[in-house]
Order: C-alpha cells, then sequence, then structure tokens
C-alpha cells in the first residue's frame, strides 16, 4: 500500500517549504485589526454608530457647561423682575423694517387684564433693543472666588432678553435652567459613582468567592430587585433630616439614588465574571503560565469593563429622572437649589400647561440628556463586545 | 411542579419576611414618631382627653416599647398588651393616626383601584408592544422601525409625571373627560351601574398610557432585539428554504421563543410599573394608594406607609412567581426545582 499523494490530480501540494512573510493578508486592514488592542477594537467599533456618537458628543457639551454656568446665564438665576412676571418668551429678530441690525428683542409690558386675571403681554415692535456679547451685566462670583460681571450674552440696555419666559416670581427661566444643568447633571454622575463602588465590590465579590456569599449576595440583589424604586425612594428621601443644608440633601438623594441602583451593576459583574472565566483565551493565557493578576488584569478586566460601562451608562438616565421624579414631589431637592426637577416642580399644575406653556421648558433638556445617554449607552453597550 | 411551587412559596414567604424588615427600618428612620409629636401639640394645647388617648395608642403599638419589639408586634410574631397576636399575619393591617382609623378602612378602596391600574397598565403594555416589536423586528431598518424605536426612545426619556399632566389637559380638551379622579364626580359614592364603568374606562386611559409608556418602549426593545436573534437562527433559514409562508415560519417557532425573555420580564416590569404608578396617581390625583403613601411618609403615619410599601412589594413579588410559573409552562426546556438556577 504505497500510496504517493502527487499521483492524486486534484490534491495539489506545494513541494517548496512554506515561507509565511510572503503570504498576503486577508484583508488590507486585517494586520491592524490583529494587533489591535481591544479597547482600540471598542472604539473603532463604537465610532461607526453615528447615533451614539452624536450623543457622545451632546452630553460632552452639556457637561462642558457645567464649570461656565455663571458665564453663560444671561441672568442672575435668582433675581426677581417684579415688571415681568410669567411674562412669555421673547424672541430674537435679526432684521428690523429690511435692514440688518444684528440680534434684538422687542421690548413688551403687560396690562392687567381684570376679568381672566391674568398679565397680557403687548410687544411693541417699534423699538429696537440690541443684544450684546461678552459684556459687563450681573455680578457673580465665578467659582466661588473670582468676583467678575463678565457674561457670554446680557440683556439689552435698560431691556429685557427672557428666552424662555419668566417664572411667578419674574426669574428668567433660560438663566434657571442653565444654572440647574450643575446639579441635574452631576446627580447622575455622583450617583452613578457610587453605584459603580458597590456593584463592582458585590458582583467581584459573589464571582470570585462564589459559594455561601455568592448566594447571599444574590439573594439580596432579588429582593432589592423586587422592590418598586418609587416609594422606595419616596420613603427614604422623606426620611432625610428637614434640617438639612441643601448640599447634604443633595448628597443624601444621590446616595439614594445609588443605594438602590447597584443590584444591576453587581449582577452584570458577576454573570460576566463567570462567563469570562471559562473562556477560551482565559484558558490559553493559564496554560502559557501567566499570573492570576495578569489574567485578572489584561484578559478579565479590559472585557467586562468595556460592558460595566456600557450598562452603568444606561442606568445613569434613570437617576436623572429620579431627581426629577422626587424633586417634583417636593421630597427631593429644594429651593434654593436649582434643579430641573425643582424648576418642574413649578410646572405643576394644570394651570402651567394651559396659561404658561414655557415653564414646561426645563423637561427640554431633561429629554435630550436622558436620550443622549441612551443611545451613547446602546452604542457602547454594542461596541463592547469588539470581537463579537 | 408541585415541589417546585412549594419552594418557590416558601422563598416568597422568606423574601416578603426580609422586605417586611427592610419596610420597618425605613418608615422608622426619621425621628420621632406620629404620636410623639401629636402628644407634644395635644399637650401644649392643654387637651388631656385627646392625650390619654394617644397614649393609649402609643401602648397600644407598643411605640414605648424597643424598635425590634415594635416591628415583631406589627408582623404578629410578638404578643400585645393583652397577649394576643394581632399583626399582618392575623390580618390586622394596623391603625392609621392621621386619619384615626384602621387602615384597611383607609386603603380599603384604593387597594383594589391600584390593582384595576396596574392590570390595565399590563395588559396594554402587552397589547401595544407585542405587536409592534413583531414589525420592527421582520421590517427592521424600515421607516416604521425608526418611527417606533423613536417614539419608543421618547417614552423612556420622558418624566411620566408631565406627560400625565400634558395628556391630562389635552384629554379634557378634546374629549371633555373630567380632570383627576378615576371617575367622574357625579358617580362618587354611587352604586355600580354602567354608566360608572364607562366613566371608569375613559378616566383609565390617561394613566394607562402614561404608566405605560415607559414599559412599552422598554419591551419593543427587548422583544425586538430577541426576535431579531431568533430571526437569524438556522432553524428559521430551514423554515424559510422548506418553503413555510412566512408568518408561520415567524409565528410558530422564532415568535415563541423570543416571547420567552418576554414573559421572564413580567418580573422586572412590574416593579417600574409600580413606581410608575404611584408617581403618575400623585399627579393625576387617582385615588390609588401612591397619593395615601405619599401622605403618609410625611407625617410619619408608620403603619399606613408601612402597609402600603408592603402591599406593593406583595404585588411586584406575586408579579415575578407568576411570571415564573408563565415561564415554566411555556418553555418546557426549563427545568423545575432543579439546582440550575
Amino acid at each position: 500500500m504505497n500510496l504517493d499523494l502527487r499521483d492524486r490530480p486534484h490534491h495539489f501540494v506545494d513541494a517548496a517549504a512554506f515561507d509565511p512573510g510572503r503570504t498576503e493578508p486577508v484583508g488590507a486592514e486585517s494586520g491592524a485589526v490583529d494587533r489591535a488592542s481591544s479597547w482600540r477594537l471598542t472604539w473603532w467599533k463604537f465610532r461607526k454608530h453615528r447615533v451614539a456618537v452624536a450623543a457622545g458628543l451632546i452630553l460632552i457639551a452639556f457637561y462642558a457647561l457645567i464649570p461656565f454656568v455663571e458665564l453663560i446665564a444671561p441672568y442672575n438665576p435668582a433675581k426677581r423682575h417684579g415688571d415681568y412676571l410669567y411674562a412669555p418668551p421673547q424672541s430674537i429678530h435679526l432684521f428690523h423694517e429690511g435692514r440688518f441690525v444684528g440680534p434684538y428683542t422687542h421690548p413688551y409690558h403687560f396690562t392687567f387684564n381684570i376679568e381672566t386675571f391674568h398679565r397680557d403681554y403687548t410687544v411693541d415692535r417699534t423699538k429696537v433693543q440690541r443684544l450684546r456679547f461678552f459684556c459687563r451685566g450681573e455680578s457673580y462670583a465665578f467659582w466661588g472666588l473670582i468676583d467678575t460681571d463678565w457674561h457670554l450674552v446680557c440683556p439689552p440696555e435698560s431691556g429685557t432678553m427672557f428666552l424662555l419666559g419668566t417664572d411667578r416670581l419674574g426669574r428668567d427661566l433660560l438663566s434657571r435652567i442653565i444654572s440647574g444643568t450643575r446639579i441635574s447633571l452631576t446627580v447622575g454622575l455622583v450617583g452613578i459613582a457610587v453605584s459603580f463602588a458597590l456593584g463592582l465590590f458585590f458582583g467581584g465579590l459573589a464571582g470570585y468567592l462564589g459559594g455561601w456569599v455568592d448566594n447571599v449576595i444574590q439573594r439580596v440583589i432579588e429582593i432589592l430587585r423586587s422592590l418598586p424604586e418609587l416609594p422606595l425612594w419616596l420613603a427614604l428621601s422623606a426620611a432625610l433630616p428637614p434640617n438639612w443644608s441643601p448640599i447634604l440633601v443633595f448628597f443624601g438623594i444621590t446616595l439614594i439614588l445609588g443605594l438602590l441602583d447597584w443590584p444591576g451593576l453587581a449582577r452584570a459583574v458577576r454573570s460576566k465574571l463567570l462567563a469570562l472565566r471559562e473562556e477560551d483565551y482565559v484558558r490559553a493565557a493559564e496554560l502559557m503560565g501567566a499570573s492570576k493578576s495578569r489574567i485578572i488584569a489584561r484578559h478579565l478586566i479590559p472585557n467586562f469593563m468595556s460592558h460595566l460601562i456600557a450598562s452603568a451608562t444606561l442606568s445613569i438616565p434613570s437617576m436623572i429622572l429620579g431627581e426629577t421624579a422626587l424633586s417634583f414631589l417636593g421630597l427631593g431637592l429644594r429651593p434654593p437649589v436649582t434643579s430641573w426637577g425643582v424648576l418642574l416642580n413649578e410646572a405643576q399644575n394644570l394651570a402651567a400647561v394651559q396659561l404658561h406653556p414655557w415653564l414646561l421648558a426645563p423637561i427640554l433638556p431633561v429629554v435630550i440628556v436622558v436620550l443622549a445617554f441612551n443611545f451613547l449607552g446602546d452604542g457602547l453597550r454594542d461596541a463592547a463586545d469588539p470581537y463579537h | 411542579m408541585i415541589r417546585y411551587l412549594a419552594r418557590r412559596l416558601i422563598t416568597m414567604a422568606v423574601t416578603l419576611l426580609i422586605i417586611s424588615a427592610l419596610v420597618f427600618v425605613i418608615i422608622k428612620l426619621p425621628p420621632g414618631d406620629f404620636l410623639t409629636n401629636q402628644i407634644a401639640e395635644l399637650r401644649s394645647q392643654g387637651e388631656a382627653a385627646s392625650v390619654a388617648k394617644a397614649q393609649f395608642l402609643m401602648q397600644q403599638y407598643g411605640l414605648d416599647r424597643p424598635v425590634w419589639e415594635q416591628y415583631l408586634r406589627w408582623i404578629g410574631l410578638w404578643p400585645n398588651p393583652e397577649g394576643a397576636f394581632n399583626g399582618l399575619l392575623q390580618g390586622n393591617w394596623g391603625w392609621s393616626f392621621e386619619y384615626d382609623r384602621p387602615v384597611r378602612e383607609v386603603v380599603g378602596d384604593a387597594l383594589w383601584l391600584t390593582l384595576v391600574v396596574n392590570l390595565a397598565v399590563v395588559i396594554f403594555v402587552h397589547l401595544v408592544s407585542i405587536p409592534i416589536a413583531i414589525y420592527s423586528a421582520t421590517r427592521q431598518y424600515s421607516i416604521g422601525d425608526y418611527v417606533a424605536t423613536f417614539i419608543g426612545y421618547i417614552g423612556l426619556a420622558t418624566p411620566s409625571f408631565l406627560l400625565a399632566l400634558v395628556m391630562l389637559f389635552y384629554a379634557n380638551r378634546w374629549f371633555g373627560v373630567s380632570i383627576g379622579g378615576l371617575f367622574d364626580s357625579a358617580y362618587a359614592g354611587q352604586p355600580w351601574s354602567w354608566d360608572k364603568l364607562r366613566s371608569l374606562l375613559a378616566h383609565l386611559v390617561v394613566p394607562t398610557l402614561v404608566i405605560g409608556l415607559g414599559g412599552t418602549a422598554a419591551m419593543i426593545r427587548r422583544m425586538r432585539a430577541n426576535l431579531l436573534d431568533e430571526l437569524g437562527k438556522q432553524y428559521v433559514v430551514t423554515a424559510r428554504a422548506k418553503g413555510l409562508p412566512p408568518t408561520r415560519a415567524l409565528l410558530k417557532y422564532p415568535f415563541r421563543m423570543s416571547l420567552n425573555p418576554f414573559i421572564a420580564d413580567i418580573g422586572n416590569l412590574l416593579p417600574h410599573l409600580i413606581s410608575g404608578s404611584v408617581l403618575v396617581s400623585l399627579v393625576l390625583s387617582l385615588p390609588t394608594v401612591g397619593p395615601i403613601l405619599l401622605a403618609a411618609l410625611k407625617s410619619q403615619d408608620q403603619f399606613l406607609a408601612g402597609f402600603i410599601l408592603m402591599f406593593v412589594a406583595m404585588l411586584t413579588v406575586i408579579g415575578m412567581l407568576v411570571s415564573d410559573l408563565l415561564l415554566a409552562w411555556l418553555d418546557p426546556r426549563i427545568r423545575l426545582g432543579g439546582s440550575g438556577r
């Protein structure tokens, strides 16, 4: 039975030695793909997700606002304009009688309607009030340190600029929304930091130790997850002492939001840890003699971190909405702290919807930020598994 | 099946016990309590008779005793001064100090109205999200898919209380549905009739829509993803290749498979829906347990608040049990009583 392979016509074997350097790579960029780290792959995959990238940019813009809130807000958010209670939004015009004059507003004044008890505002279209840019307006302490009065935009001299109208005390709504950004956006971040730390700790403990620790943590997670959030939030925020300063209340609220949010993350950490431990590449690393710490640091953490970041991003919106809901019910943050929820608290009645619909404006940034976080989180989640 | 059921019931009882301890700790967190505040107030007004009554209640409910004893008495594992066990386990829901009536009377109607609202929402969520999810998944990246996804996202992102407010306003303006409550005020205290039922249904529309929207959005997203996963599998390709009509090839297996996580999700959905119903009830002033809970928390009416929190937790725990049982019934591959969980 002497079988010579070369006799078979349809099975060609090159007699020459194989030279790996001579072969062409499969795709043009596949060399780069093969060598790229998993973070880089994740980034490449994320970049393709247009909506998620856009959402990320929007969020960066929002968060970049936070340090410069006072600079951007045209008015001091607490300043009351007694002559302009419940003033409707003013619009910005560019052309006056066919001539370009730059951004300006028309002045308006109210007459008190005796029959309906409303203020009817009438716009005087003949007068032009030009806006000022990079100008000196009301003074404030920048970052609580430097006293200054520079603003990005100022209302016209001896005129007004209520782009989103005013509330019942005549405070400029736009300025209030801008300054509410600070609290509303940090609530989500601080809350998620608390929840992330707890989730990582307990999830890691459960996944790493296993056994009865795992069992106990699992049961606790199940119990916490079976409780409806809002009644618990209500109960816990009702328990915050009423004599706390607004800053303490803020931290109390974020702590409450974070304390009830970690079970989801802990569960994700645990299941990811358990699943990844069984992966082939972990076994391969083990067989190659990698130390435990190296496996954890090089192979496990990068892999489940991206997942964790994605799920954390997805749970920030629920915290922002949670703060809004609590403040709306009067159990969350309280004036003089301004947050979007506190502002919405004023739009709580039907009269607001009917007569002063601009008071509902804070809903817009809420929706935009929450949507952006959702899209970003979705994109991250898709990208988190770059080998898929 | 029976062994599985028994095991689940025991876990449920233990869970509820732990939840009850948690709830009690939470309602005890704020310093002071309703009666102490009241007694101080009554003393300052010099009303001796009322003070005596408040002190009697205080003794009756053991508010002067250590917290653990109060807790055990509340759930009915510790005898009250008369030596009888009389707590939640025995069906005594406690006393509402603020209303000066038993909790049972205070929450009576609100309990089943809460059930009605939540049931309506669950039905709504399923009726709406299943067809939309099927549509979105089978016509991925079509205009309809994008519209559904977009509406879903809006539903996720809009604070439900504001949506409730706005929709209430327009329901009143366009359809003449009276504002607030679950019936027209004309039917208050009236016996049940067709007109009253119709009024109830008309008033249910806005809360159901508002509470359900967030849940519907989440359901559509998940179901769409599940169905897309299933549709990409080999057996679907095989079924198509064999010439099975598209509807049958969709509904016979992939759809049933994608229902699994869907039903498993009822457990997760319920806490959210109930949270939503509490919030929306507050805004719409629906006579459910939500507004009562908020008032009770604010005035430290501890047994009332505690009972409502327990009731809400019970609803979710039972909902989870039902979803597990449904899942076991729907998917024969899920082994009962095994250690696979």
